[in-house]
C-alpha cells in the first residue's frame, strides 16, 4: 500500500523522536502527500510500519481538519472564512467559487480540478481575505483578484 | 522605539544566517554558554518576561520548575501553533527571522539542560515550515546545534513538527498529546508539563514570541529589559491589527501601548473615516470592548481591569458597519468546529449556543434568546479541563454585555408572540 519512498521517509522520521507513536502525524502527512488523501488501506499501512494500533491511527487522523477522508480535485482551496476575513468580504468568494465553478464547501468541482474545504483562520487577518491553493498563499483577495489566480491552475 | 523582534526583516535575505549573524545575531548564545545554567534561569526571572501566548505565565518561573525536576532527559517545545483567530505576530518571526527563534530556543534547551527540542508549527504555515527547516540545517552547519555546540561539548537538537489543523492544539498539554501521535485533548492538570510533559518528562512548553524575546534579555541584560514597557509584563510585544484600519500588521511596540495608540497612532485610524464600533483586543478569544475602553494600557495587568485579556495582543476593529451577531456567530462556529469534544459543557453547550445564535441572526430568534444564550453560557464557564469552552461563553456573555441592541434588533416580533402564546 505504501510506496517504498513512502517506508523510507517514514523510518526517517522515526528517528527524530524518542518514540514511534510521536511520528505519526509526520507519517499521515508523507502519505497524504502521495495519494492526496487517506485511504483506509494507508492509514491501516501506518499503523502497521509505526505499531500503533488501526483504531488508534483513524481516530486520530479524523480529529485533525487538514487530513483527507476522501479523494480530493487536483487543486485544493483553502479559503478562510473567520471573522477578519468575514468582515473583509471572504463570504462574497464563497458565492464566487459556487456561481463560477460549482464549488461547494467540502466538495470537488465535477471535472476534477478544485476541491474547496473553508478554513479557520490561516493567520493573515492583516491581509485578509486570504487563502491557500494546495501550498501556495495568497492573500487582500478580490472578487477578480480570486479567479484570476485559480486561472493558473489547471 | 528600536525594533528588536522584527529586526531586520525587511531584508529580502533576512532568514539567511550569515545576514542574521552580521545584525549581531547569535552572539547572545556565546554570551548565555558562559553563564551558569541557573544564571541564565534567574536573568530571565528578573527580566520580568511574561509568556506571549496569552496566559502570561512568568518564564523565568516555569523554566526554574522544569530545572528543578530531577527527572530526564528534558524537553523544550515552541508553540508554533498560532489559531487564535486575528492572530499572526508570530508568522513575521517564523517567516522572517527564524533564527532568532532558534537562538532563543538554544539558550532556553542549555537553561534547562534539555538536549531536544521542538517547534510545533501549525499546518496551515507550509511556508513557513520549508524556512524553518533550512534555518535550522544552517545553523547545524554552523555549529549552533548538534552533539557539540561551538565546541564546548553541549547537545542540543532541534526538530519542526507540523500539526495538522486543530486550535486546541495551541493549549499546551493539547500540543503535548498531538506531538505524542494522539488526538489533540487537553490534560486535566496538575500535573503540570513541567514536571510531566512530552512522554512524562519535564517540558517547557513556550510561545514563538516569548523564546524570541530571549536573545534580547541575553544581549541587554535584564535589568535594562525589565524597563521596557509595563513595569509589572515589561518588553517589546508584537500587536496583530485587522480588521478596518488604514494600515493593519503587525507592529513591535513596547507592551502596555493603549488601544488608542495602536489603532490611532500606529495603524493610522479607521478606514473610510468611518466610526469605530468596538474591538477585540486580543484574539477571538477574549472579551470584546466598547469604544470608551481604548484608552487601556494592552498589557496583562490591565486589560483584565477593563473587562477583557491581552490575550495574543490580536487586535480586530469593527468600524460602525459590521453587524456584530453576525460576528458573535461566526465566532461560535469556530469555537464549535474547534472543541476537542472531551468535555460535555463545551462540546455541547457551544453547539447550541451555536444555534441559537443562528436564528436570531436568520431572524427567527425569539425574546428570550438573549437570556437564554447567557443561560447557556453560564453552564459552561468553569465546567471543563481547558480555556476553550470558558472562552467561547465569556465571549457570547461580553457581545452580550457591551452590544445587546445588536442582537435585539434581529429578534423576530412574531416568533416572540408565538413564545408568550405558548407560555
Amino acid at each position: 500500500m505504501l510506496s517504498e519512498k513512502a517506508v523510507v521517509e517514514i523510518n526517517q522520521i522515526k528517528g527524530r523522536y524518542h518514540d514511534a507513536r510521536s511520528s505519526l502525524l509526520p507519517a499521515l502527512y508523507v502519505v497524504q502527500r502521495e495519494h492526496g488523501w487517506l485511504s483506509p488501506d494507508a492509514v491501516e499501512a501506518v499503523g502497521d510500519l509505526l505499531n500503533v494500533p488501526k483504531a488508534a491511527v483513524k481516530g486520530v487522523s479524523t480529529f485533525y481538519s487538514m487530513f483527507r477522508h476522501k479523494p480530493m480535485g487536483r487543486h485544493l482551496i483553502q479559503l478562510c472564512t473567520n471573522v477578519a476575513c468575514m468582515i473583509m468580504g471572504a463570504e462574497r468568494l464563497v458565492d464566487i467559487l459556487k456561481s463560477r465553478y460549482g464549488l461547494e464547501p467540502n466538495s470537488t468541482t465535477s471535472d476534477g480540478r478544485f476541491s474547496l474545504v473553508i478554513m479557520e483562520c490561516i493567520g493573515a487577518c492583516g491581509t485578509a481575505p486570504a487563502m491557500l491553493v494546495d501550498t501556495d498563499f495568497y492573500d487582500n483577495l478580490t472578487e477578480q483578484g480570486i479567479v484570476d489566480i485559480l486561472e493558473n491552475y489547471k | 522605539m528600536e525594533k528588536f523582534l522584527l529586526k531586520n526583516i525587511d531584508n529580502p535575505n533576512s532568514t539567511d544566517i550569515n545576514e542574521y549573524i552580521s545584525v549581531g545575531g547569535y552572539k547572545a548564545i556565546s554570551k548565555a554558554l558562559e553563564m551558569k545554567p541557573a544564571d541564565v534561569i534567574d536573568e530571565v526571572k528578573r527580566s520580568g518576561l511574561r509568556g506571549r501566548g496569552g496566559a502570561g505565565f512568568p518564564t523565568g518561573m516555569k523554566w526554574s520548575f522544569a530545572a528543578a525536576d530531577p527527572k530526564k532527559p528534558k524537553f523544550i517545545l515552541c508553540n508554533a501553533d498560532e489559531g487564535e483567530p486575528g492572530t499572526f505576530k508570530d508568522r513575521p518571526i517564523l517567516e522572517k527571522n527564524p533564527h532568532l527563534l532558534i537562538e532563543g530556543m538554544i539558550i532556553s534547551g542549555y537553561a534547562l539542560q534539555a538536549e531536544y527540542g521542538y517547534i510545533y508549527l501549525r499546518g496551515e504555515y507550509p511556508r513557513a515550515k520549508d524556512i524553518l527547516k533550512d534555518a535550522i540545517k544552517q545553523a547545524h552547519d554552523k555549529g549552533y546545534l548538534g552533539d557539540n555546540i561551538l565546541g564546548k561539548g553541549i547537545r542540543f537538537h532541534l526538530h519542526v513538527h507540523q500539526g495538522a489543523g486543530a486550535y486546541i492544539c495551541g493549549e499546551e498539554t493539547a500540543l503535548i498529546e498531538s506531538l505524542e501521535g494522539r488526538r489533540g485533548q487537553p490534560r486535566i492538570k496538575p500535573p503540570f508539563p513541567v514536571n510531566e510533559g512530552f512522554l512524562s518528562k519535564p517540558t517547557v512548553v513556550n510561545n514563538v514570541e516569548t523564546l524570541a524575546n530571549i536573545p534580547y534579555i541575553m544581549e541587554i541584560g535584564a535589568e535594562a529589559y525589565s524597563k521596557i514597557g509595563s513595569p509589572d509584563c515589561p518588553g517589546p510585544k508584537l500587536y496583530s491589527i485587522s480588521g478596518h484600519v488604514k494600515n493593519p500588521g503587525v507592529y513591535e511596540l513596547p507592551m502596555g501601548t493603549t488601544l488608542r495608540d495602536i489603532i490611532y497612532a500606529h495603524c493610522g485610524g479607521i478606514r473610510d473615516n468611518k466610526k469605530l464600533k468596538a474591538v477585540i483586543p486580543g484574539g477571538i478569544s477574549t472579551p470584546i470592548l466598547s469604544p470608551d475602553k481604548i484608552d487601556c494600557p494592552m498589557d496583562f495587568v490591565n486589560m483584565p481591569k477593563h473587562g477583557s485579556m491581552l490575550g495574543s495582543g490580536a487586535v480586530m476593529v469593527f468600524d460602525e458597519t459590521v453587524d456584530l451577531a453576525k460576528v458573535c456567530l461566526r465566532a461560535m462556529k469556530f469555537f464549535e468546529h474547534e472543541s476537542c469534544g472531551k468535555c460535555t459543557p463545551c462540546r455541547e453547550g457551544v453547539g447550541w449556543m451555536r444555534a441559537i445564535l443562528e436564528r436570531i441572526c436568520n431572524g427567527s430568534g425569539n425574546e428570550k434568546d438573549i437570556e437564554l444564550l447567557t443561560e447557556v453560557s453560564k453552564n459552561i464557564i468553569g465546567k471543563t479541563f481547558c480555556p476553550l469552552g470558558d472562552s467561547a461563553a465569556s465571549v457570547v456573555q461580553s457581545f452580550i454585555k457591551n452590544f445587546r441592541q445588536e442582537f435585539e434588533q434581529h429578534i423576530s416580533k412574531e416568533a416572540s408572540k408565538e413564545i408568550k402564546a405558548a407560555a
